[in-house]
């Protein structure tokens, strides 16, 4: 049960603020802790955030180089765009676009359907989005090394279970699917809410079954005293990264993550061709706007947590890490690596987005259940033999 | 006589799905490096194919003689009615005088032009021909209906390998028959 304590000393902020304030009285330096909390939390957010809307743009870029098309790169600010070489920059590469498509959200009026349920209609959007944000306070984004010579984890909150809580909220997005699906009180709506709720409760568990291995992995090192922390799985792929020995786990993480996150070709609750726009028929303006950046906000915790597990984490290569000696710099390097795996991971989504077609539903069905979740505990079995002997 | 068709059952390599998606990515990766189609129409103009129907215009010949004769087979088969020839008489002292007619005046209503192509078919002349324009725009919808004098200005010059009319012409100063 010990590890399911939080254990507060463990808080990197909280080790930050005493070094800062040492002579601050007790009630100042709480003050301070508070303060650096949400200052911490602000920049999270606006990382998450601004991956979420470069997502948006490299996936208009990105289908358009892959259908032979230039994708947007018209759009312009009237004055940003005389900036001498920067401008032209923005425009052609579509940049501009992201605000355009930010402010045409904000401006479209925003009705309420006369048919909805309107308490659950309204909290739907902002129940897709926020579990996002919550999730991302415990994502490591890099390492840096205090004092006394000991590494800590760059993220707002450094728990002993927060593998299990990044799940535990990440899944709670489908909730905003659901809500929005229900309350929508019409028919394709409805039937997108219901997708997405079969489709979590399928891939779920072959993703939870999939972490497990890696957790035992980490676990079976003799001092790590928390497996189920972020961090110290991140820690733990040093040496080989956890794709390399755990490869059938990763493939199963990775497709039940692209079902979780509802991409392409599990776009199950938006499947426009068959429902319209799934759960979010009903919605317009900047409500649909929070519903779109919640998807993309779930691809970039999704694929940080992928990161985090089995793609080594802020570490370059396999069996290569950032040294202690270099200090900031190094974890300076750490954070731009995890940044540039998310990236590279946000690519692939799209990348896989236009190139496959949608299954259909009772595929979906029949892959998570016949498939994926024999898959994974025959993986997990074979694990657990494997260290037994 | 029918062929019968042998479908094999799929591998179990190729009913896990992923080689057939690795081998979709590879080539959805390349096609990323491949160059682009799209034509950035504003900035680039389109080539346009031989024989392309773009606005009717009119024409004159090589001696810049209208061409037209005012005949009106073109308003007649206009199908979408878009325009309108008024007919007139060419003064006597005029070198073209035997000729008889040219237009008065000749309207052509673009909003209502479908670019059919009919008035070219049908003018015995090929006075009116279809050129390359094809943006067409303006203002008002009145800025939309090109009077004579717009038409020939659009239009220009397209030389006549037989010229029926100078035929006419020398053999009636000759004193010949047709």
């Amino acid at each position: 049960m010990d590890a399911f304590i939080l254990n507060f000393s463990n808080f990197a902020i909280l080790a930050d603020a005493a070094e800062v304030a040492p002579a601050c009285p007790t009630a100042c330096e709480f003050a301070l802790n508070i303060l650096l909390k949400v200052v911490f939390s602000l920049v999270c957010v606006v990382v998450v955030m601004s991956f979420a809307g470069l997502s948006v743009v490299a996936e208009r870029k990105v289908c358009a180089y892959i259908q032979g098309r230039y994708g947007p790169n018209r759009t312009a600010i009237p004055i940003v765009v005389a900036i001498p070489i920067l401008g032209n920059f923005l425009k052609k590469n579509g940049l501009m676009q992201l605000v355009a498509d930010g402010l045409k959200f904000l401006l479209k009026e925003d009705p309420l359907p006369a048919h909805v349920n309107k308490f659950w209609y309204m909290i739907a959007p902002v129940m897709a989005l926020s579990p996002v944000l919550i999730a991302a306070c415990v994502i490591p984004f890099g390492v840096y090394w205090t004092d006394g010579g000991v590494m800590a984890p760059l993220a707002v909150a450094n728990f002993d279970v927060s593998l299990l809580f990044a799940l535990a909220i990440g899944a709670l997005g489908v909730y905003g699917a659901i809500m929005a699906g229900w309350s929508s009180n019409s028919k394709f709506p409805y039937m997108g809410g219901m997708r997405a709720s079969a489709q979590v409760i399928s891939y779920e568990l072959a993703m939870g079954l999939s972490v497990l291995s890696v957790v035992l992995m980490v676990g079976t090192n003799a001092n790590v005293d928390s497996p189920l922390s972020m961090f110290e799985i991140g820690k733990a792929q040093s040496g080989l990264w956890f794709c390399i020995t755990q490869p059938v786990a990763a493939l199963i993480f990775l497709i039940a993550l692209f079902a979780e996150t509802n991409r392409l070709p599990f776009d199950m609750a938006e499947s426009e061709t068959d429902l319209v726009s799934g759960f979010h028929t009903e919605y317009g303006s900047f409500k649909f706007g929070l519903f779109f950046v919640g998807e993309y906000g779930h691809m970039v915790v999704g694929s940080s947590l992928f990161i985090t597990l089995f793609l080594g984490a802020w570490n370059p290569f396999p069996g290569f890490v950032w040294p202690e000696s270099w200090g900031w710099i190094s974890s300076a390097l750490s954070l731009l690596t995890f940044l540039v795996k998310i990236a590279a991971m946000l690519f692939f989504f799209i990348w896989v987005r236009w190139t496959l077609p949608r299954f259909r539903y009772d595929q979906v069905m029949r892959i998570g259940w016949k498939a994926m979740v024999p898959l994974a505990l025959l993986n997990f079995v074979a694990y657990l033999v494997f260290v037994s002997i | 006589m029918a062929i019968v068709v042998e479908r094999k059952s799929p591998t179990l390599l190729e009913r896990t799905y992923l080689p057939q998606i690795v081998s979709g990515l590879f080539i959805t990766f390349k096609n990323i490096f491949k160059p682009r189609v799209t034509l950035q129409y504003p900035d680039q103009p389109p080539v346009l194919p031989k024989g392309y129907r773009g606005a009717p215009t009119l024409v004159r010949d090589s001696e810049g003689r209208e061409k037209c004769v005012s005949c009106q087979l073109c308003e007649f088969v206009c199908p979408s009615k878009a325009i309108r020839v008024t007919p007139g008489e060419i003064s006597p002292d005029s070198p073209y005088a035997y000729i008889e007619k040219a237009p008065k005046e000749f309207k052509i209503d673009m909003s209502r032009c479908i670019f059919c192509g009919m008035c070219e078919e049908a003018c015995p002349e090929k006075a009116i021909v279809l050129q390359n324009e094809f943006s067409i725009n303006a203002a008002t919808r009145a800025g939309l209906v090109r009077n004579k004098q717009a038409l020939y200005a659009a239009g220009g010059v397209m030389p006549d390998r037989i010229k029926k009319w100078k035929k006419v012409k020398d053999n009636s100063e000759f004193g010949r028959k047709h």
